[in-house]
C-alpha cells in the first residue's frame, strides 16, 4: 500500500507498470520476502485454504447464478435443469453445494487454530474481530444459499430463521414482515434472498482484504506464541509457505473431491429434493450441519424469565434462545479481552489446553444435539427422571458460555505456564531434538 | 446546524424508500385479508377458504358439538384451552386447516369425511383427532389448530385477518 | 500439533459410539429398510442397463397409473441402452397436448423424444382427489428425497403385510412395516406376474421392486456413472500433483532444516 521507496524492476513491462502503479512491489513485500516465522504447523495452512473456497465459491456461484432463476415457480426447476440439462451443471452445483460445507470446515478449523494458539491476542485484537465479521457474513450468505433450491428444508429452514425475528418485543414483527416481504416466505423473500447472496461474498472479499491487511501490520502469530526476534525467527513468504500452502490446499481439494464425486449428497438433507410446500411440514427440520451447534443454544432455552413470584415475564423463552444464539457469536468479538493471559499459546498452557478441548468437544456435543429432536430421551436417570436431548443441550449451552465468562479470565489469572522457549529459532532447535519430524 | 439538518432529512427521506421497498408489495398486502360471506353455510354444515396460502376451516356449529366443546375438562387437555378462548361466537368455530404435527390438512370438512371419534376432524396422515372444538386430543399434535385473526364485521360476514 | 490431533481423534473416536446409539434413537416408526446389493453402490457402481430396461418397463405398466416422473424426457433413455430409434418409438406411443395452433386451439400429437413423461393428472389436486385424499409424489427425485435412496423405494415396495391387531388400519389405508407411521395409502402396487418380462428374469415382486429402484435411481441421478468416473480422473490427478506438490515443499524447506 504504501508509496515508499522502490526498487526497480529489470523487466521494462513491469517496470513501467510498477513506476505508474506499485503493484507488483508490494506484492514482492506482502508475498515475496514477506518475513513469516519459521515453526508454522500445518493448521495454518487453513487461512490459504479458506481463501482458495471463497474462490471456488464465488466461481461456481457466478456460473451456476448463469442458470438460475430467482421465482418460486421456476427456481427448483430451474436447479434440477442446472442438473441434468446444462453441460457439466451437475459438477458445478456439487462443487458450490459441498463448497460451503469445506468452506466452513477450513473456517472451523482456523477459528480453532486461532483459539488453540491465542492469535487473538494483543496485538491481533482487530485481525481476530475481522475474522468473526467474515464468520457471520458467511453465515448469512450460507443461510440465504440454502433457500435458493426451493426444497422442503430451504422453505421450512427460512420460516424458521426468519421466525427468529418475531422473538423481539415490538418491533419483532415489522422486522420479519420487512425481512421476507410479505406474510410468510414467498417469492420476494426468495427474489431479495438471491440478490443478497450474490453481494455478500463480495462484501467477504472486501472484509478478508482488511484481515489480511490487518495480519500484515502485526504479522503472522507461531505456534510457540512468541514473536519473532532476529532473522533466524522467520522465512521469506516465497517459496516457503506458498509451497507449502499450495501442498495444503491440494490434500484439502481431494477430500473435497470425495465428496462432490463420490457422496455429493452426504451432508445435505433429503428433503431438500422435494420442491417447497407452504401446506406441509416436513417431520424434522434441521439447518445445514455448521449451524446445529447454534441451533442447539437456540432451542436449549425452554423456560420464560420473568420477575420471581410474579407473573410476568422479561424475556420469553424464544426471545432468550435467539439472544444467547447471537449472544454465542458476539462473545468471540471480546474473546481477547475476556483472556488475557500473558502467554498465548496452548502448548505451553496445559490448564488452559484442558478446557479449550472440552471446549471443542462440547461444540461437538452442541453440534450433535441440535440435529437431534428435542426432548427425546438419552437415558433414564432413575424410574421417572429421564435424561433428554433438551438437557444435554442445556447443559452444554452452560459450558460454552461459561468457558468465554468464567473459565477464561479466572485462568488468565491463576494459571501458571510452563517455561517459554527464549525464541522461535530456539523452539524449533529444540523440537529436532525432541518431537522428531515436527515442523 | 440549519444545513446540517437539512443533510439528515434529506439523507431520511432518501434511505426510506430503499428501506420501505422491502416491506410487503400492494398486491401481497391485497391478499393479507379475506371476507367470508357465511349466510349461505346451514347449521351442521362446513367450508374452507383460502387465507395467505393456507386453508381456513370455518364450522357453523350445532348445539350438541357446542356443548360437547364446552363440556370438556380442559385439565385432561393436551393444549389447555376452553371452547371460550378459541370460538369469539360460539356458533363459528374458525381455525387454520392445517394440523399442527407435519402440516396436513386434516379431513372433516365434507360430508361423509372421517371426522375421527370427537366429531372434529381427523388428519390422515399420522392419526392426530381434533374435537369440535379443534383441540387436539388424540394422536401425535402437540397443539390445537391455530385459530386465525378474525373479526365479525356483521352476523354473517367475516373477515379473516 | 500432532499431539492435538490426536487428542481430537481420541476425543471423536471416544465419543462416536455414544452419537451412533442416540442417532438411531431419533428414528421414529417403520422398521429398518432391508440392505439390498445394488449394481450402482460404491465408488465403482454402475447402473445395470437391463435392470434399468426392466424398471422402465415396470414403472410404464404399473406406477405410471399415478405416479408422475416429470424430470424425465424421453430422450434420457438413451442411458438405458436404447437407440435413437428406439427411443423415438417409445415416445410416439405417449400423446402430447401441443399448441396452440394457427386457429388458437390446442391439438393432440404423438410424443417427441423431447418431450417429458406425461403426468397421469392434470395437476396436483386432480391427483390428490382421486387418490382419497394422498398426493401420489412424483418420482423423478425419489430416491434422492428418501432417506435410504433405493433401499427405501424398495422397502417400501416389498413392506405390505396384514396389520397386527392392534393397528387400527381404514378403509383405503394399508399396512406398511416400513412406512413412517406404518400406514400407508398406496395400494399394494406390484404382483407377481403382473409385467411380462422378456428377457427371463423372475416375475415376483422383489423382481420388480429392485428393477423399478435401479430405474428411479437412474431417473434421480443421471450423472451418476460419468460423475464417479470423473472423481477417479481428479483423484489421481490431484494425488500426482499432491505428491509433486510435497516433495518440492521437502527440496525447498530441507535447507532451513
Amino acid at each position: 500500500m504504501s508509496a515508499g521507496p522502490r526498487t526497480p524492476f529489470d523487466n521494462k513491462v513491469v517496470e513501467w507498470f510498477d513506476s505508474r502503479l506499485p503493484i507488483f512491489s508490494m506484492m514482492q513485500k506482502e508475498y515475496g520476502v514477506f518475513p513469516t516465522p519459521r515453526n508454522f504447523n500445518y493448521f495454518w495452512n487453513f487461512g490459504a485454504i479458506a481463501i482458495f473456497m471463497l474462490v471456488t465459491m464465488i466461481l461456481s456461484g457466478i456460473t451456476l447464478a448463469m442458470h438460475y432463476a430467482a421465482n418460486t415457480g421456476l427456481a427448483f426447476n430451474s436447479v434440477e435443469r442446472i442438473m441434468r440439462d446444462v453441460n457439466y451443471g451437475w459438477l458445478l452445483r456439487y462443487i458450490h453445494m459441498n463448497g460451503a460445507s469445506f468452506f466452513f470446515i477450513a473456517v472451523y478449523t482456523h477459528i480453532f487454530r486461532g483459539l488453540y494458539y491465542g492469535s487473538y491476542k494483543q496485538p491481533r485484537e482487530l485481525l481476530w474481530i475481522f475474522g468473526v465479521v467474515i464468520f457471520l457474513l458467511m453465515m448469512a450468505t450460507a443461510f440465504m444459499g440454502y433457500v435458493l433450491p426451493w426444497g422442503q428444508m430451504s422453505y421450512w429452514g427460512a420460516t424458521v430463521i426468519t421466525n427468529f425475528f418475531t422473538a423481539f418485543p415490538v418491533v419483532g414483527e415489522s422486522i420479519q414482515t420487512l425481512l421476507i416481504g410479505g406474510f410468510s416466505v414467498d417469492n420476494p423473500t426468495l427474489n431479495r434472498f438471491f440478490a443478497l447472496h450474490y453481494l455478500l461474498p463480495f462484501v467477504i472479499v472486501a472484509v478478508v482484504f482488511l484481515h489480511v491487511w490487518a495480519l500484515h501490520m502485526t504479522g503472522s502469530n507461531n505456534p510457540s506464541g512468541v514473536e519473532p526476534k532476529t532473522k533466524d525467527d522467520t522465512l521469506p513468504f516465497h517459496p516457503y509457505y506458498t509451497m507449502k500452502d499450495s501442498f495444503g490446499i491440494l490434500v484439502f481439494v481431494m477430500v473435497y473431491c470425495v465428496f462432490v464425486f463420490f457422496m455429493p449428497n452426504a451432508l445435505g438433507h433429503p428433503d431438500n429434493y422435494i420442491p417447497a410446500n407452504p401446506m406441509v411440514t416436513p417431520a424434522h427440520i434441521v439447518p445445514e450441519w455448521y449451524f446445529l451447534p447454534f441451533y442447539a443454544i437456540l432451542r436449549a432455552v425452554t423456560v420464560d424469565i420473568g420477575i420471581p413470584f410474579t407473573d410476568i415475564t422479561l424475556i420469553t423463552a424464544k426471545l432468550g434462545g435467539v439472544l444467547l444464539m447471537f449472544g454465542s457469536i458476539a462473545i468471540l468479538v471480546v474473546l481477547p479481552w475476556l483472556d488475557s493471559h500473558p502467554v498465548r499459546s496452548a502448548r505451553y498452557r496445559p490448564k488452559f489446553k484442558l478446557f479449550l478441548l472440552l471446549f471443542v468437544l462440547d461444540v461437538l456435543v452442541l453440534g450433535k444435539m441440535g440435529g437431534m429432536k428435542p426432548d427425546v430421551s438419552l437415558f433414564h436417570i432413575t424410574e421417572n427422571i429421564v435424561f433428554t436431548t433438551t438437557h444435554l443441550s442445556q447443559i452444554a449451552t452452560f459450558y460454552y458460555f461459561a468457558f468465554f465468562i468464567v473459565v477464561l479470565p479466572i485462568l488468565s489469572r491463576v494459571e501458571k505456564a510452563l517455561p517459554l522457549p527464549a525464541s522461535i529459532h530456539e523452539s524449533v532447535l529444540k523440537c529436532k531434538t525432541s518431537c522428531e519430524g515436527n515442523v | 446546524m440549519a444545513a446540517g439538518a437539512m443533510a439528515a432529512v434529506g439523507t431520511g427521506s432518501v434511505v426510506w424508500p430503499f428501506v420501505h421497498q422491502m416491506n410487503p408489495a400492494a398486491d401481497t398486502l391485497a391478499l393479507s385479508t379475506t371476507e367470508v360471506d357465511l349466510s349461505a353455510v346451514e347449521v351442521g354444515q362446513s367450508v374452507t377458504v383460502m387465507w395467505r396460502g393456507k386453508p381456513v376451516f370455518i364450522r357453523h356449529r350445532t348445539e350438541k358439538e357446542i356443548q360437547d366443546s364446552k363440556d370438556v375438562d380442559v385439565a385432561s387437555l393436551r393444549d389447555k384451552q376452553t371452547d371460550a378462548d378459541r370460538a369469539k361466537i360460539p356458533e363459528w368455530l374458525i381455525v387454520i386447516g392445517v394440523c399442527t404435527h407435519l402440516g396436513c390438512v386434516p379431513l372433516g370438512q365434507k360430508q361423509g369425511d372421517e371426522r375421527g371419534e370427537y366429531d372434529g376432524w381427523f388428519c390422515p396422515c399420522h392419526g392426530s383427532v381434533y374435537d369440535t372444538s379443534g383441540r387436539i386430543r388424540k394422536g401425535p399434535a402437540p397443539t390445537n389448530l391455530e385459530i386465525p385473526t378474525y373479526t365479525f364485521l356483521s352476523d354473517t360476514l367475516v373477515r379473516i385477518g | 500439533m500432532k499431539k492435538v490431533v490426536l487428542t481430537a481423534v481420541s476425543v471423536l473416536a471416544l465419543s462416536a459410539p455414544v452419537f451412533g446409539s442416540m442417532a438411531h434413537a431419533s428414528e421414529g416408526g417403520g422398521e429398518p429398510l432391508p440392505n439390498v446389493q445394488w449394481s450402482f453402490e460404491g465408488p465403482f457402481g454402475t447402473y445395470d442397463k437391463a435392470s434399468l430396461q426392466r424398471g422402465l418397463l415396470v414403472y410404464r405398466q404399473v406406477c405410471s397409473a399415478c405416479h408422475s416422473l416429470n424430470r424425465v424426457a424421453f430422450r434420457n433413455l438413451t442411458a438405458l441402452g436404447y437407440s435413437a430409434d428406439q427411443v423415438k418409438a417409445i415416445a410416439s406411443e405417449y400423446t402430447v397436448v401441443d399448441g396452440p395452433n394457427d386457429e388458437g386451439d390446442m391439438f393432440e400429437r404423438a410424443g417427441r423424444p423431447s418431450d417429458y413423461f406425461k403426468s397421469p393428472f392434470a395437476n396436483d389436486q386432480a391427483a390428490t382427489f382421486a387418490n382419497g385424499g394422498a398426493l401420489p409424489p412424483d418420482l423423478s427425485l425419489i430416491t434422492k428425497a428418501r432417506t435410504g435412496g433405493a433401499d427405501y423405494v424398495f422397502g417400501i415396495l416389498t413392506g405390505f403385510s396384514t396389520p397386527p391387531s392392534d393397528i387400527r388400519i381404514l378403509d383405503g389405508q394399508y399396512y406398511n412395516k416400513h412406512m413412517t407411521g406404518n400406514v400407508i395409502k398406496m395400494a399394494p402396487p406390484l404382483m407377481a406376474g403382473a409385467v411380462t418380462y422378456e428377457d427371463g428374469y423372475p416375475q415376483t415382486v422383489e423382481q420388480y421392486a429392485k428393477d423399478v429402484s435401479t430405474f428411479l435411481t437412474w431417473a434421480a441421478e443421471p450423472e451418476m456413472e460419468q460423475r464417479k468416473q470423473m472423481g477417479f480422473k481428479v483423484l489421481l490427478f490431484l494425488g500426482v500433483f499432491a505428491s509433486l506438490m510435497y516433495a518440492v515443499k521437502r527440496k525447498i524447506w530441507s535447507k532451513v532444516h
